[in-house]
């Protein structure tokens, strides 16, 4: 799999300025049972909401996508933000360039995909958007919000 | 009607752009077809039997002339020279080419149209009362809070691929003229006993294989908490439906594996956590919006008067007519159901009619009905004849609301790659049966729906009478079903019995018209009977 760092992965497609966690993640299971671990995977279908106690000791959260379908992981993302984690919030899985924007705006700011972008169509989704609907984890402001001063 | 100011249309010309680019990166490989396929759905194509399928929202059924001729001209420049009403207030187009679909998508941008999240697993168009804003029974006119819930449905990222399509409809009168509660989550504007207006909320109702009425799940929310209790639907939804099975994702499936009230419980609770991020639109919002929906400028003591003396003309206002709010204006319903004809297609050039007519009769405002019929809001009754004329002259002034010949049915084998049977002429052989209007006016409102399959996009769940088809070859590829409605009422029809041939279900709905025709009691309706008498009422004479 793809790791930031590789060449195969562009690191600017992580968007945090603070060292990477070193360490792999364990499994939600492994995490709640040891007690030790600072980096943590959530698959699709677990319940993010036990994480929330333990928030100020994870690094790193990794939010699986098993196939691109499948969109429990934005709720999961957006969620883990508005429990206030700050740490770093990785999809990982089946994840593609098309749908990277709105994951950006629910909270993730790095990015695994099994299959590595093309860094043109990349930055072409994430500066595509001059304005939002709505508001999200994100601070962009909502089109209704810019009507209205 | 709602204009769109720089930030709506950038938001669609920049949609155009985004998928211009998923189209060259198809073509060029870097987009598999497994890949490809939910990027197109959310852009309102399906391939199908022929060509791509192209459904373009009619945002709550509201269009101008304008947007009509575009829809003319896209017909013919992309199309075969028509277009096909559907059952949930868009338009359909059956030829359309991959490689030209961006440029078309430019077309529509040009006149504030798109076809955004009208297919795939989304938030798709909302549908509303077709009579918004001249009924009326209407306490408001609903279409400022379709118009917010289009804005704030549109690109929502946590909600981006959700379990499953998700319908939304808003209406703001006691008689439902939208089928509310065969909807996802559906609105009815109403007032409490404070005055406030806000919102009698329902959930998980749906069609297809598994249908389910939906449930009132909150009497009562204010209209400044919309956002945030969307939200908590969505998102309950969004993290426990099922996804090991596509037929088992929509809404309705997990309100019925929860419970109504377990499922209102993990809503409410979610709603309160939304609440507490204060992030709901402000009023001013609303009130700009709604200032777009603000009455035509109704000239005032115009005559009710209409002169019937001729008695075609009649006939056509008795049947198509509706009151209107404002005395001296009325209704005009216009029929895509001629006998013999598909119902819901029309040709570009009657559509270029149309817009002719709603630009100088009324406001320059039509709207598209569930039903798959056409509708002048605003029309001084005055002007009622002179309308009617130039329906006449277009081939679109059949008098048959709500008659057994106003079908609904779904494009069927004819077009569609899911179906086990064919639709369209089901709809015609029995609009050709009943074709004497004297025996359609005899026989009064009467629904009827098919689908060629148990998606049910022909609505058969609701039909007073529906009709289903379940095979491809034998001779029993159609199932009869009575006594369902999308009215205020909202029942679920069900299955007479065996099943018929393409010409037996023509003459087993005959046979249960005559039964109704023989046992009604006066000023009943074909589904009045139905529920007084049940289905044991018209078993016998149906087989027998
Ligand atoms: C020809 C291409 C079409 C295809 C492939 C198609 C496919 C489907 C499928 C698979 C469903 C079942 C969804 C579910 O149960 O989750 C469905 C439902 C539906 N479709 Fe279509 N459809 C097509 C055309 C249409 C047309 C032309 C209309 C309108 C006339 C329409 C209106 C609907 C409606 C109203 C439903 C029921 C929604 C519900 O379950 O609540 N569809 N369609
Ligand atoms: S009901 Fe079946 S046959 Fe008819 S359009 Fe829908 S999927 Fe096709």
């Amino acid at each position: 799999m793809a790791e930031p760092g590789n060449q195969a992965f562009p690191t600017s497609l992580r968007f945090r300025d603070d060292a990477a966690a070193d360490e792999p993640s364990v499994s939600l299971d492994a995490f709640l049972d040891q007690g030790e671990a600072d980096s943590v995977r959530i698959e699709a279908g677990e319940d993010v909401t036990v994480l929330f106690p333990h928030l100020d000791r994870v690094r790193l959260i990794e939010v699986d996508f098993p196939r691109f379908r499948d969109g429990r992981g934005f709720s999961t993302a957006r969620m883990l933000r508005e429990a206030g984690y700050t740490g770093e919030l990785k999809a990982t899985g089946d994840v593609l360039v098309d749908l990277i924007f709105f994951m950006r705006r629910c909270g993730f700011d790095s990015f695994a995909p099994d299959k590595p972008f093309d860094p043109a169509d990349a930055e072409a989704a994430l500066s595509r958007w001059d304005h939002v609907y709505v508001p999200a984890a994100d601070d962009r402001v909502p089109i209704w919000k810019l009507r209205h001063g | 009607m709602y204009r769109y100011d720089k930030y709506d249309q950038a938001m669609v010309d920049t949609r155009v752009e985004e998928f211009r680019d998923q189209v060259r990166r198809r073509l060029e490989g870097k987009l598999d077809d497994d890949q490809f396929k939910p990027l197109r759905l959310k852009n309102g194509l399906y391939l199908q039997l022929h060509a791509y399928m192209l459904r373009v929202a009619i945002p709550y059924g509201t269009l101008n002339s304008a947007q009509m001729r575009a829809l003319g001209a896209i017909a013919r420049k992309y199309d075969r020279g028509y277009g096909h009403f559907t059952t949930r207030q868009n338009i359909q187009y059956n030829w359309i080419k991959l490689a030209e679909a961006p440029d078309l998508f430019a077309d529509l941008a040009k006149v504030e149209m798109h076809a955004i999240q009208t297919s795939g697993e989304s938030i798709r168009n909302i549908s509303s009362d077709q009579y918004a804003g001249a009924a009326a029974d209407e306490l408001i006119d609903p279409r400022p809070w379709c118009e917010m819930l289009r804005q704030m449905t549109t690109f929502m990222p946590e909600f981006s691929y959700l379990p499953r399509k998700f319908k939304i409809a808003v209406i703001a009168s006691a008689e439902d003229r939208a089928a509310l509660r065969w909807h996802d989550f559906a609105l009815r504007i109403v007032q409490n006993a404070s005055g406030e207006i806000g919102f009698e909320v329902y959930a998980g109702g749906g069609m297809g294989r598994t249908p389910f009425i939906a449930y009132r799940i909150r009497e009562f929310l204010p209209t400044s908490q919309l956002f945030s209790y969307l939200q908590a639907v969505l998102r309950v939804w969004n993290r426990h439906a099922r996804r090991d099975n596509i037929h088992k994702q929509r809404m309705k499936i997990l309100v019925h594996d929860l419970g109504q009230e377990e499922f209102t419980r993990q809503v409410e609770e979610a709603f309160e956590h939304f609440l507490s991020l204060a992030e709901d639109f402000p009023q001013a919002e609303y009130d700009r919006i709604a200032a777009y929906f603000a009455p035509p400028p109704f000239e005032q003591g115009l005559s009710d008067e209409i002169d019937l003396s001729d008695p075609a003309f009649a006939a056509w206002v008795d049947r198509q007519v509706i009151a209107h709010k404002a005395p001296g204006y009325a209704i005009a319903n216009i029929s895509l159901k001629p006998v013999g004809g598909i119902p819901g297609d029309i040709s570009a050039d009657q559509m270029d009619v149309v817009a002719d007519l709603a630009e100088r009769y009324s406001f320059d405002e039509l709207r598209a009905t569930h039903a798959q019929n056409l509708v002048l809001p605003h029309v001084r009754k005055a002007d009622l004849h002179a309308v009617w004329q130039a329906l006449v002259e277009a081939g679109l002034a059949d008098a048959n609301l709500d008659l057994v010949s106003d079908i609904i049915a779904c494009p069927g084998l004819d077009y569609c790659s899911l179906a086990n049977a064919r639709s369209i002429p089901v709809a015609q052989k029995i609009a050709e049966r009943f074709a004497d209007p004297a025996r359609q006016a005899d026989v009064g409102e009467l629904k009827i729906k098919i689908s060629g399959c148990i998606n049910a996009c022909g609505h058969h769940h609701a039909g007073n009478i529906g009709i289903l088809g379940v095979d491809r070859k034998g001779s029993e590829s159609y199932q009869l079903l009575l006594g369902g409605s999308g009215d205020e009422v909202t029942t679920q029809a069900k299955i007479a019995g065996p099943g018929f041939d393409e010409d037996g279900i023509v003459d087993a709905v005959e046979r249960a018209v005559e039964q109704y025709r023989t046992i009604r009691e006066p000023g009943e309706r074909f589904i009045d009977t139905y529920r007084r008498v049940g289905m044991d009422g018209f078993k016998e004479a149906i087989y027998g």
